[in-house]
């Protein structure tokens, strides 16, 4: 077990540093000179020298770089250049709304997918599996910013039953919380049930054929204990890994979700920083976000190696 | 009387190109998904013909019109024809969809057949790099690469084929690795071809079908990423058509326009649907052991 994370570990460090280079040189990208675009429409000479002499534009690219891997080391990811508060702060201030939305997306997810793939291999070519499928289908080709539209179309101005945009802090009322968070959450969780549910799928066909399944079906067990207690445990390995994985997806999705629901998020930070030409704030989300999935890779794959005795050797 | 003897059938073996479309031809959602496809080629070419009204031509006596005979997709909050803007959406979709998956397509092959072929550091390199790009959600990544470009539709596509490139990367390197260790390939290296020569007439043409069907569900991924892009402002500018904009509009008049959101967002939906069962029937079609 011990060899096993230090090798994962190993990976990892080659990884992070290709993300980190791979940021720090999107600020490359910026047609002209940097400072003049990052110091906003002003053009104040003085907030350029500044931003010239913090940033060491003057230098070359790799001592740029060097300076900027320092800062980030330290978990200084720069300053907000609109909102003059360091990137970090702004980044843990948004990241429990976003957090709270992703965790209830994955459990939206979670249980129409799951649900819908078990069904339609118990029963497999049937209208059932056919109707999943669909379904499926349907949640991988939806922009889940139009199904936003959409849905406060009929919930909000049609039924009038949920507010269209805003959010409210669970602390000050778990019910209004709720009730703005369902919209969005539903949203996000509607692409990955799609991803989970193929996944489920060919996992319980493949697990529903093998010899234990006989057995137990063989003993005169009820289908529904076959199903649930000897397939299911057996297939959702693979699929709370997937899971995992899905995070980036749920992540990309928020960006989009947080845009149409108006939710003060983490999406909603990195838009509204690349409407201000916040170049710091954008750099600092996307390090963060890939430092985050990488992390939960790690975790996923941790979580793999443990849970399936076979590896374990 | 004659005693000829009937003719022998005789058994000609099809092409692969040919079994390959024998096969697709049997799934109905595939085919079904072709046609929508084309369809939308053809509105996108035909687009000037096609369209109704010029998409761009504002009427202050028409604004935020519900479907008629006269404006069958309603009009928007300028007095412009839905329709018509629906109908020229289709270029920037279908544009952005072609020219991305090419960039990733002309960046990823070569890179990942470099990786597979060659092997040792340079495999290092590039895997550690490609994991790096992967690392990255693939939508922040792509409006971060627009954020930085500058927002317009080529920089868009841009974002969108580099941020997608890694996917192909593997995936070549993945085939290459698995085909060039096949027989006819050593037996090309005994007669002396040069690696050049067995990596692009020995390697690649037997690692290609993964790459098409990758391809073709990569559309699929990269019409939604620009529509998405298009929705934040990051892709095609106004006032030139597209449906990722048009969404962006109507969200603001939701409650007394719907139509202005549901025909641009159904196209969306209908397009990539379509590249969708096209890949999946793909998928099944090349691959020997789902026969």
């Amino acid at each position: 077990m011990f060899n096993y994370l230090v090798q994962r570990l190993a990976t990892i460090i080659p990884t992070l540093f290709f993300v980190s280079v791979l940021i720090f040189g999107l600020q490359q990208l910026l047609p002209g000179d940097a400072a003049l675009i990052l110091a906003g429409e002003d053009n104040d000479p003085t907030v350029i020298a500044h931003l010239r002499s913090t940033m060491h534009l003057d230098e070359p690219f790799p001592v740029r770089y060097a300076y900027w891997a320092g800062g980030v080391l330290k978990g200084d990811l720069g300053e907000s250049q609109r909102i003059k508060k360091p990137v970090l702060d702004l980044i843990l201030e948004k990241l429990p709304v976003t957090l709270e939305l992703a965790c209830i997306a994955m459990v939206i997810a979670l249980v129409i997918g799951v649900t819908a793939g078990v069904v339609s291999a118990v029963a497999k070519d049937s209208v059932w599996d056919y109707a999943a499928n669909v379904v499926a289908l349907w949640g991988l080709s939806t922009p889940n910013f139009w199904l936003g539209i959409m849905m406060i179309l009929l919930f909000s101005v049609t039924l009038g039953w949920l507010p269209a945009s805003g959010y409210v802090s669970p602390f000050e009322d778990l019910k209004g919380n709720l009730a703005t968070m369902i919209m969005p959450a539903f949203v996000l969780g509607n692409a990955i049930a799609a991803v989970l549910m193929r996944h489920t799928r060919s996992a319980m066909l493949q697990v529903l054929s093998s010899d234990y399944v006989r057995t137990a079906r063989a003993k005169g067990l009820d289908e529904r204990v076959v199903v649930i207690k000897h397939a299911l445990r057996n297939a959702l390995i693979p699929i709370i890994t997937l899971g995992a994985l899905e995070f980036g997806t749920l992540l990309s999705g928020a960006v989009l979700t947080e845009q149409v629901f108006s939710v003060p998020g983490f999406g909603k930070l990195i838009v509204d920083a690349v409407f201000n030409r916040d170049y710091a704030v954008v750099q600092g989300v996307v390090l963060f976000t890939a430092t985050a999935y990488i992390a939960l890779n790690l975790c996923a794959d941790v979580g793999y190696f443990l849970a399936n005795p076979r590896l374990r050797g | 009387m004659s005693t000829l003897a009937a003719p022998l059938p005789v058994h000609r073996e099809a092409s692969p190109g040919a079994r390959v479309l024998r096969r697709l031809r049997r799934r109905r959602a595939a085919i079904v998904g072709l046609w929508v496809v084309v369809g939308f080629i053809l509105l996108a070419l035909f687009a000037p013909w096609i369209a109704p009204y010029d998409p761009l031509q504002t009427s202050w006596s028409a604004v935020r019109k519900a479907p008629s005979a006269a404006h069958w997709f309603g009009t928007d909050e300028i007095g412009r024809d839905v329709l018509s803007r629906v109908i020229w959406g289709t270029r920037a979709s279908l544009l952005a969809g072609l020219v991305s998956v090419s960039i990733s397509l002309a960046c990823g092959v070569p890179i990942g057949l470099l990786a597979g072929y060659v092997g040792g550091p340079v495999d290092a390199l590039i895997s550690r790099m490609t994991d790096a790009m992967l690392a990255c959600p693939f939508l922040i990544l792509a409006i971060a690469l627009a954020a930085f470009l500058g927002p317009s539709l080529t920089n868009a596509m841009i974002a969108i084929g580099v941020t997608a490139t890694p996917v192909f990367i593997r995936l070549t390197r993945a085939q290459v690795l698995a085909v060039k260790v096949e027989d006819y390939v050593e037996a090309a290296r005994a007669l002396g071809n040069p690696p050049w020569r067995i990596a692009l007439r020995h390697v690649l043409p037997n690692a290609i079908s993964p790459l098409i069907v990758q391809a073709t569900l990569a559309i699929a991924a990269a019409v939604i990423a620009e529509a998405s892009l298009s929705f934040l402002g990051l892709g095609q500018q106004p006032p030139a058509p597209s449906w990722g904009s048009m969404l962006n509009t109507a969200k603001n008049y939701i409650d007394n326009a719907p139509w202005m959101a549901i025909w641009p967002g159904l196209s969306i939906f209908l397009l990539v649907l379509s590249f969708n069962l096209v890949g999946d029937g793909l998928r099944d079609a090349l691959d020997p052991r789902r026969v």
